[in-house]
């Protein structure tokens, strides 16, 4: 005990035994300083800024779950016989990995219930990062400082997939055994290296006796340790930047608005992580996932139909059935387009959303840091291109699930092959201006509200008879809130020649730029804002309209 | 918030616009931020008996969570592992899992509930407002940074003794091709493992549910039969997954006449073909068969297969016909392969030709 108190006024050893402890941490690890800057943080508040925690509180349910299966799951594909208690597979050869996934399911208490919610949790964590990241593209959350962010969220979302599907194939059941052996002819399309891949994944042909035993090892420390990397970097990132906000009065890019951590966004989010396992722990009891017992133990030489992958993964199931099957044999060698080729456009589709807020950037040639978030309406060749992505993911999720489509609306499968394969052309395309045209009706109904004001509904009857609608008009804090976006001019390339009559010499990607530039700000692509002036005009001249 | 001091003359006129915050509103601007709104106080701020109520609530919310929680233990501990209940509309399911997750989801859930309901209804709700700070530092820093680092690198001498710089690239460059190298026994090479299966002369036909060996009559129009290699036994054979994984057949009988592929005619035994089973497309077990058009369709991915005409693809992603494999009657009258699969079966790889 510290008898001299460094502080006349306050003896240390009367204090409360927490802030005792606090003094402790304090001297060796600095904790006050930490907590000056961050206890009493400020949160803005927006039900859709609740999508990231979703995925935060899922990912953690997977972990805490997970370690628990760990503790009973034998990844080993030996032949065992079975001898447990589900009599329909009493006697039937299966690897020790479905045998020890039949134990959890049976004579573990709990167990099952523990499998359905890391089963469950991972389906809802995927769901919502796609959400999530819908969120942050629509609103241009992407924008600088939080460039890195959404990298780091992107790739949450592409080794969540890969964990998802290390994960589900660990049972060695006949539908995950399929996935598996679709992956494999994947992996074998890959040019020159295909074969070798294939070969030293699985140790020797398919299905060999390694994979489950690799894939576990993947799927239990390799992805997950990244993916903890990622989501610390990215919390912290969140932190660091400090929350985005929507306009709104009082609310500046200078500033962040909103409730402190401690105490209000502590108790609401540290809630809300009881409420989403709540859920999935509800969801879990009722809704079976994944019934291997069902399923029955993998062969190579069976399969089931109405085979369909974890919904993440329809994207690429959709790719490959939709693919042509395409194949060029030359020189003793054979290009297999029909799969190589949706195996690239699985990264490309990808990609494309990653690399977005980069190009954004080039064309605008904006610099700034923002913090105030887009209405999705006032970016319409953003949201247009977001839209037209969503509309060609789901074009390909369609396309995964072909054979259900086919089998639940009695359609022909090889109509909706056809459909998906023009679709996957023609839907992004017809996506992206029907946005577009949305986004500019609703950026005119701001300003006619803006100008004219609110339609109240009341008709008035002038002594002249006429009849007119009246409009209210909209208080300062709405028309502040509609008026306050940005608009970007496009970009001009200038006169390409100089007061001497020499020409300059135009780059290609200036003219490129200039060109997206128009695209996205040009006339007709975005609305004017009202104006002072036409505000003024209006409304001081003949009273309403 | 030192928006309280704001005299009342230089507020916005309506009510409810109030106190700005941050800026005051430009009189001559209407679409000015007229600053953060005032605070609303709700019924608990004003009223002890609502904020009683809602602390009752929270109160009630969390001890429900602990009762679920004592039920999950008594769940636990009473419900047999292999009782079964009905429950509607979700039918017969484990009444453990069933009881285990209800409670463990109420528990979990009220304590969320009891959380957020605190927070909304008896912890201020006043909105404050914090400082955002550029996140670029100052060009005072930004020039020290710079200054500091080439000091650093001079003080190395790194570009001073481009050997050193230069051999240290070169190690760096080479040491992970150690781990390279270490990763080379994950398998063996393919050589020519993708282009042989189990299957050879003489080898007879076995039936995949009966294991027993085929004959001719064994094979009725209009059905399909799986079966393997003679001597392909399941049991305590560890290389059974994978040998089957490619000698895995299909057996149809077709009319003669309705063969309409030369080669497919040659090689089969009055009607009687075998394909491989395995799909050339990613490899699924193709499984279905429709016996009035003769197509064979894999329910992974839909590629379709007319084996009526040297299997070829006639829908869907595959690349290419499934392989057949010759066969013929041995001299006790079974159905035997006469040799391999001439072409690799399965998915096409890179080295395939």
């Amino acid at each position: 005990m510290s008898t001299t108190a460094s502080n006349p006024t306050r003896s240390r050893g009367k204090a409360p035994a927490g802030e005792k402890l606090a003094d402790w941490a304090d001297g060796r690890l600095g904790i006050y300083s930490l907590a000056k800057a961050n206890m009493r943080k400020i949160f803005p508040d927006h039900w859709s800024f609740m999508l990231g925690e979703v995925c935060l509180y899922s990912f953690l349910i997977i972990i805490l779950t997970g370690v628990y299966l760990t503790l009973f799951f034998h990844p080993s594909m030996n032949e065992v016989v079975y001898h447990g208690s589900y009599v329909p597979l009493q006697g039937q050869l299966m690897s020790e990995a479905f045998n020890s996934t039949l134990h959890i399911s049976f004579e573990v208490r709990g167990g099952l219930l523990i499998r359905q919610i890391h089963h469950w949790a991972a389906l809802v964590f995927l769901a919502g990062m796609f959400v999530h990241m819908m969120r942050v593209f629509f609103t241009g959350a992407f924008r600088k400082p939080r460039e890195v962010n959404w990298l780091f969220g992107f790739l949450l979302f592409v080794l969540g997939m890969f964990t998802g599907f290390t994960g589900y194939s660990l049972p060695d059941d006949l539908l995950s055994g399929t996935g598996v052996r679709f992956m494999e002819g994947a992996i074998l399309s890959v040019p020159i290296i295909g074969t070798y891949i294939s070969f030293f994944l699985f140790g020797g042909e398919f299905p060999g006796h390694d994979f489950v035993a690799r894939f576990y090892s993947i799927h239990i420390l390799l992805l997950p340790g990244i993916m903890l990397g990622l989501v610390v970097g990215h919390l912290i990132l969140v932190f660091y930047h400090k929350h985005t906000q929507f306009a709104g009065p009082g609310k500046t890019n200078n500033n962040v608005v909103g409730m402190p951590l401690l105490p209000v966004y502590m108790a609401k989010a540290g809630g809300f992580f009881f409420l989403v396992f709540g859920v999935i722990a509800v969801i879990a009891a009722i809704a079976q996932i994944n019934p291997i017992w069902a399923i029955g133990p993998y062969r190579p030489d069976q399969v089931s139909t109405g085979a369909q992958p974890d919904w993440y993964m329809g994207m690429a199931e959709g790719l490959i059935r939709a693919m042509p099957g395409w194949e060029v044999n030359f020189w003793g060698h054979t290009l297999v387009l029909g799969v190589f080729i949706p195996l690239v456009l699985f990264g490309v589709v990808l990609i494309a959303i990653a690399v977005y807020p980069f190009i954004e950037a080039w064309v605008t040639g904006d610099k700034r840091e923002h913090h105030i978030l887009d209405r999705p309406r006032n970016a319409p060749t953003r949201t247009a291109f977001g839209a037209a992505w969503i509309a060609w993911y789901f074009v390909l999720l369609v396309g995964g699930g072909n054979d259900l489509w086919a089998t639940h609306f009695h359609l022909s499968i090889n109509a909706i092959t056809w459909f998906v394969r023009i679709a996957f052309f023609a839907v992004p395309v017809l996506t992206f201006i029907v946005t577009k045209r949305i986004c500019l009706g609703l950026q005119r109904r701001d300003r006619d509200k803006v100008l004219h004001g609110r339609e109240s509904g009341i008709i008035k009857r002038l002594p002249h008879g006429e009849f007119i609608e009246v409009h209210e008009p909209l208080s300062q804090e709405q028309l502040y809130t509609l008026t306050a976006h940005h608009q970007y001019e496009p970009v001009e390339i200038g006169p390409t020649v100089d007061e001497n009559g020499v020409e300059r010499k135009v780059k290609g990607t200036e003219k490129l730029r200039a060109k997206l530039s128009r695209a996205y700000y040009g006339e007709g692509n975005q609305i004017a804002k009202p104006t002072v002036e036409e505000y003024k005009e209006i409304t001081s001249g003949h009273g309403h309209h | 918030m030192s928006s309280q001091d704001i005299p009342e003359e230089k507020l916005p006129a309506e009510p409810g616009a109030a106190h700005g915050a941050v800026k005051v509103a430009d009189e001559d601007n209407p679409f000015a931020d007229p600053g953060l709104p005032p605070h609303e106080h709700r019924i608990q701020d004003i009223d002890e008996r609502a904020a009683k109520r809602s602390e009752r609530t929270v109160a009630l919310l969390f001890t429900v969570s602990m009762l679920a929680t004592l039920g999950f233990i008594a769940s636990y501990v009473w419900i047999p592992n292999d009782k079964s209940i009905y429950i509607w509309p979700l039918g017969h399911i484990s009444a453990m899992n069933f009881a285990l997750g209800l409670t463990l989801g109420v528990a979990l859930f009220c304590i969320g509930a009891g959380a957020v309901h605190w927070a909304r209804t008896l912890m201020s709700d006043a909105e404050l407002a914090d400082e955002r700070h550029p996140i670029e530092a100052s060009p005072e820093v930004r020039a020290k940074v710079h200054a500091d680092f080439k000091q650093g690198a001079k003080e190395s001498a790194i570009g001073r003794r481009p050997l050193i710089r230069n051999t240290l690239l070169g190690a760096l460059t080479l040491v992970p091709f150690s781990g390279l190298f270490l990763l080379r026994d994950l398998g063996p090479l393919p050589h020519e493992k993708l282009r042989h299966t189990m299957w050879a002369k003489g080898k007879r036909l076995v039936n995949m549910n009966t294991n027993q060996p085929l004959r001719p009559e064994d094979i009725s129009t209009g059905s399909l039969t799986f079966a393997k290699p003679d001597g392909l036994e399941e049991e305590g054979n560890e290389e059974y997954q994978t040998e089957i994984a490619k000698a895995a057949l299909m057996i149809v009988r077709l009319q003669p006449d309705n063969i309409k592929d030369k080669r497919e005619l040659e090689w089969s035994h009055q009607g009687i073909v075998a394909y491989s089973k395995i799909c050339t497309h990613v490899g699924c077990p193709i499984s279905l068969y429709e016996q009035q058009t003769h197509h064979v369709l894999c329910p992974c991915h839909q590629s379709t297969f007319d084996l009526s005409d040297g299997a070829r693809v006639i829908f869907g992603p595959a690349g290419h016909a499934l392989p057949q494999l010759r066969i013929g009657v041995d001299s006790e009258g079974y159905l035997q392969a006469l040799g391999d699969f001439e072409e690799p079966v399965g998915p096409a790889f890179w080295e395939r030709g």
